[in-house]
């Protein structure tokens, strides 16, 4: 299929500038059994986050007698997509993104306080168009905070990629399939680390470096609506 | 167990004088709210909050082969996730007998109601529209039946029918809407030792012996189902049958609001 053309006078087809984020807004609480939750809303992108615990490891082998064990569940709905009914449970996709999120939060909660506990996180995608594993994350990170459990740092996710050899942030779905690159990562915003990095496609190094920063730069405003989204519930 | 749960003993108490823990008379529902259309991706949407109850409906029409006993029909499938993220009681895996369970009543009672019209989903020889009802529990606190099967009908009656231009699927843009007849809805019952409740929630359906679904439409009643390890008498069945037919009405309204709006 022939690309379509992405960027039009220095404007996207939704008509952002380059490093101009989709609306993001996110709720907290929204899950009640949940020890912490969070819906939100990513331009089309619609996902639940839930955190469950710590609770008793179990089965008891996956124990850890130092730290809790941290469980994430990454899913999309067979309703999320504009096209075809698509096959819910565990894909390949699925169990990749579930893993490195899972990553992202083992460093993130201190999970040295629990030991032979487990936390769970589950991120489920009722709605999707680009970018949802960052938005799972983000959204993963708010119902941390609002669960309580003791964490180093909330954090935030966002992709960045190139479409018409221009650098773009937070790519949508039909950039992120014509796109000639796409880098999801993961930043604790207050230890300034990343915590997730992925990319395909072709960045030079200049394009990297021009990418990795304008997703530290957004990182402000998805913080600050983050950090909204927490005080809110204590309004 | 992260749920606070009142004991055996009190909620027993309190139902001898008719009285739940919430609050509730036996034969009220909880707060509902419906709202259609929630996630446009889909052909259809709703999402039910019955109390704390969340449940998601999903519609999605695609291209299939008919089964082959109904040749010049579409096919309708239901299915139901209890997401673990709904209660620390459900866990990621293949689906429960529970889910199952969920998943086939709530089809049978839109299947019984011939709600969809199946004719109308016929395209060719070999080539029908398929409908995929997929029931999504955010939050799980009792009696998912009747909200399944009211975010389900709510989901299906707000649809869009995609069309065919030639190969392609529009799923877009100005359409009809899903072919649908009537409204059928669900009554489910718990029996705590010789009382009945309607709309049992998380903490009263622990302590429920017995349970029963009653699906009917403005005529007929189109389903039913009895569940968990317990009995209950005909007089009791008859009851809850009549008190279904009656309930139903504020359910098809409610229904009628949602997809209007």
């Amino acid at each position: 299929m022939e690309k379509p053309q992405l960027i039009k006078n220095g404007k996207r087809l939704d008509g952002r500038s380059f490093d101009q984020l989709r609306p993001i807004k996110i709720v907290a609480g929204v899950v009640k059994n949940a020890t912490g939750s969070a819906y939100l809303e990513w331009g089309a992108n619609k996902i639940y986050a839930a955190v469950y615990g710590p609770t008793e490891a179990l089965p008891k082998h996956t124990a850890n007698p130092k730290q809790a064990v941290i469980k994430c569940r990454y899913s999309m709905a067979p309703f999320s997509s504009l096209e075809e009914h698509g096959r819910s449970g565990a894909n390949r996709r699925a169990t990749e993104i579930s893993k490195v999120t899972k990553e992202v939060f083992e460093n993130a909660i201190m999970i040295e306080k629990f030991p032979n506990s487990e936390i769970d996180i589950y991120i489920e995608v009722l709605q999707s168009d680009g970018g949802t594993r960052a938005a799972g994350i983000t959204a993963a990170g708010v119902a941390l905070a609002d669960s309580g459990i003791p964490a180093r740092d909330i954090p935030f996710a966002v992709s960045a990629g190139k479409a018409n050899g221009e650098i773009i942030l937070d790519l949508d779905k039909l950039e992120d399939n014509y796109s000639d690159a796409d880098m999801p990562v993961a930043i604790y915003p207050n230890l300034g680390k990343v915590g997730l990095l992925q990319m395909d496609g072709s960045l030079t190094k200049e394009e990297f470096d021009k990418a990795i920063g304008m997703i530290k730069e957004s990182g402000r405003e998805i913080s600050k609506i983050q950090k909204a989204a927490i005080s809110e519930m204590y309004e | 167990m992260l749920i606070k749960t009142v004991s055996k003993e009190y909620v027993n108490e309190l139902l001898l004088s008719d009285k739940r823990i919430d609050g509730r008379g036996l034969l009220d529902f909880r707060k509902l709210s419906i709202k259609t259309g929630i996630m446009p991706h889909a052909e259809g949407s709703a999402l039910v909050e019955l109390g704390n109850t969340r449940v998601i409906a999903g519609v999605k029409i695609d291209i299939g082969e008919p089964l082959r006993d109904k040749p010049d029909e579409g096919a309708l499938m239901t299915g139901a996730e209890l997401l673990p993220m709904a209660s620390p009681k459900y866990e990621a895996g293949p689906p429960s007998p529970e889910s199952v369970e969920f998943a086939r009543v709530v089809d049978r009672g839109i299947r019984s109601a011939e709600l969809v019209d199946m004719q109308s989903l016929f395209i060719e020889k070999e080539k029908v529209w398929m409908v995929f009802i997929d029931m999504y529990v955010m939050n799980a606190d009792g009696n998912l039946f009747d909200a399944g099967s009211l975010a389900s009908v709510a989901a299906l009656l707000s649809a869009r029918m995609p069309k065919l231009e030639g190969e392609e699927i529009i799923r877009t843009g100005n359409l009809h809407k899903l072919k649908t007849n009537g409204i059928v809805t669900s009554c489910t019952f718990g029996k705590i030792g010789d009382k009945l409740l309607l709309d049992t929630n998380g903490n009263e359906e622990e302590y429920a012996s017995t349970r029963l679904t009653v699906a009917n439409d403005e005529k007929y009643i189109r389903a039913m189902q009895k569940g968990l390890s317990g009995d209950m008498s005909i007089k009791e069945i008859q009851e809850m049958i009549d008190i279904s037919a009656d309930k139903s009405k504020e359910l098809r309204s409610a229904i009628k609001r949602a997809v209007e709006e």
